[in-house]
């Protein structure tokens, strides 16, 4: 189910924890998982779950917890954008509804070549940078002005 | 005033002055080796500690050293380590640049303090959103393995300590510190009931010490120059350094280290004063969780946990969020109140339906549709919320709403009789552009 790579990555997470304590590696296996699936189906949850000895409803519960894993597919390239106070005050939904308009979509809306998904995001803890966002969890952009959002986009379709 | 931080300062780059040759030039590690070479009793660490002052930097406040002192040092068997960098509260950036700035500055002081409290593992749980800064964090621990600071017998000494970093996975109230441990162990993050205290049941079900990564960042100076010489860069109780992020309407956001007490107006003149020549409305002196207080009281006070308690707010974890007169109080909270809506863990009936329907309320007073009685309503759900809960999570969620309606109820008056807005539509937009610094 999942890449001899992704495969080392977990095993290499595993380590990090005592050796009766394999559950912890849950998060960062369900990470990883996601990084190659794109999102996590119920079996590839279920594969995570048997790769670490746990039961699937306790890997499920993680999944369901934590809002950075995607539990049904996204588009290529998921832009969460900060809206929180902070942002909002230095131009976080401006920054939101520009998207918007570029891509024609809403918050929670995929577009119809299937390569963006745009949502709304809580505290990324960069409030200083505002506005900003995140592509695909692991890159965050910021300070996003129209014209590095035009830039983005673009780099994006690539 | 120009302060040279002990933790950031401006000569350090995002390329390569993080890296452990250029920490070593600038005395890094230096602590952890006097400790090895003099054999430091833990007591005189711990010492040492007490006499700086230092207070947890995560938003409690706590006295470090008496934290360090609950751990059952000679308890058998295994003790934890845990640093906080799930840096989600919002207004709060700074734990962000320590790690991207000075990583190894956390790794020292996470060192020194598994030696002072006899633990043998740490983990560093980072924030879900920075994965580069987890990245980074993660080279500088095996930096810190190839050169013997970290592992089987550092130094050469019979002192191990290993240590690892945790990546979230987006989840405000990992912040809570038995959420994380939780969350650690690779489950839902849900507060754990209190006692027992995560000093005797933590981490694994053993005793666990939990800090800010701004407190672990402060020891390795503490330990090398002194605790008094930390003490006096603050001031009474109040030692040290701290981190304030600047975040709003101000000219110049960011990170300002400055000594503890420093007047509230000095530090908006370092962030570059109120955007646009426009007029201070209110301020947020220690993340979104803190009581809003309006400019004029804030303009009196000093940037030290004493001064800001006196003046009815917390210091909280530094994050200063400024709001200058193009604010709509109603609109600010709304967005607050939402935030802690989203992100209560379901785990407390106080707060899980308490934070739905703070957010309602105040979303319909922000939408012309607010009953009368709404003000005691939303008085009304967070007194009930208040004190009846596992966690802070719902004190967090009700003292903006009391501030905010305490010191701006006639805007939320004015919002509920008239249907519309005290601060124009047009002036609002033009007051959250984008802003290009």
């Amino acid at each position: 189910m999942l890449s001899p790579e992704s495969l080392k990555k977990i095993d290499r997470e595993i380590a990090k924890y005592p050796p009766d304590q394999k559950q912890s590696a849950s998060m960062s296996a369900l990470r990883i998982a996601q990084e190659e699936r794109g999102w996590l189906a119920n079996e590839t949850i279920e594969f995570v779950a048997e790769y670490l000895g746990m039961p699937a409803i306790a890997v499920y519960e993680v999944a369901s917890f934590y809002n950075m894993y995607d539990l049904a597919p996204v588009g290529a390239k998921k832009i969460v954008v900060c809206t929180n106070l902070p942002c909002a005050l230095s131009g976080g939904v401006h920054a939101a509804e520009y998207i918007k308009k570029k891509l024609g979509i809403d918050f929670n809306e995929t577009t119809a070549d299937g390569l963006f998904t745009l949502k709304e995001g809580e505290c990324m803890g960069a409030c200083g940078d505002a506005p900003v966002l995140l592509v695909n969890n692991h890159q965050m952009c910021s300070w996003m002005t129209e014209e590095k959002i035009d830039q983005l986009l673009a780099d994006l379709k690539k | 005033m120009t302060v040279q931080g002990i933790i950031l300062s401006p000569d350090l780059d995002d390329d390569r002055t993080w890296r452990i040759g250029d920490y070593v030039k600038r005395g890094g590690y230096d602590a952890l080796k006097k400790i090895i070479a003099d054999k430091m009793p833990a007591d005189q660490i711990i010492g040492e500690v007490k006499k700086s002052a230092l207070r947890g930097r995560g938003g409690a406040g706590f006295p470090t050293g008496l934290k360090w002192s609950f751990m059952p040092r000679a308890f058998p068997g295994a003790k934890y380590l845990a640093c906080n960098s799930d840096e989600g509260e919002p207004g709060t950036f700074k734990d962000r640049d320590i790690l991207r700035y000075n990583p190894h500055t956390v790794i020292e002081g996470m060192i020194i303090a598994g030696y002072a409290m006899g633990c043998e593992r740490g983990y560093n749980y980072i924030h879900g959103e920075i994965f580069e800064v987890y990245e980074r964090f993660e080279e500088a621990l095996q930096e810190a393995r190839d050169a013997g600071l970290l592992g089987k017998n550092i130094l050469g000494s019979d002192f191990s300590f290993e240590l690892y970093a945790h990546h979230g996975y987006g989840a405000y109230i990992c912040g809570e510190e038995t959420a994380l441990l939780e969350s650690i162990e690779g489950k839902k993050g849900q507060p754990r009931f209190k006692p027992p205290f995560p000093a005797s049941f933590g981490l694994y079900g053993k005793p666990t010490t939990i800090n800010n990564t701004e407190t672990f960042a402060s020891i390795p100076f503490i330990i090398r120059e002194g605790g008094d010489a930390f003490l006096a860069l603050g001031k009474p109780n109040n030692g040290g350094t701290k981190l304030f992020s600047v975040s709003g309407h101000v000219n110049r956001p960011g990170n300002f280290e400055i000594p503890l007490g420093t007047p509230f107006s000095t530090l908006l003149e370092m962030a570059g004063g109120v955007r646009g020549g426009r007029k201070l409305k209110a301020v947020i002196p220690g993340g979104s969780s803190a009581p809003v207080l309006p400019g004029s009281v804030m303009m009196d006070c000093t940037m030290d946990y004493d001064s800001i308690s006196k003046a009815g707010s917390m210091l909280g974890s530094g994050a200063v969020i400024v709001m200058d007169e193009s604010t709509c109080m109603v609109k600010a909270l709304e967005r607050l109140s939402y935030f802690y809506f989203e992100e209560s863990c379901g785990q407390c009936t106080p707060c899980r339906e308490g934070t739905g329907w703070l957010y309602r309320v105040v979303h319909r007073i922000e939408n012309g549709l607010g009953r009368p009685d709404d003000l005691d309503l939303l008085n009304s759900v967070t007194t009930n919320i208040m004190g009846r809960t596992i966690c802070a999570l719902g004190d967090a969620a009700s003292m903006p709403v009391q501030s905010f309606v305490k010191h701006f109820g006639e805007e939320f008056a004015f919002h509920i009789e008239h249907k519309k807005c005290l601060v124009p539509k047009d002036v609002q937009h033009e007051g959250s552009k984008i802003y290009v610094a």
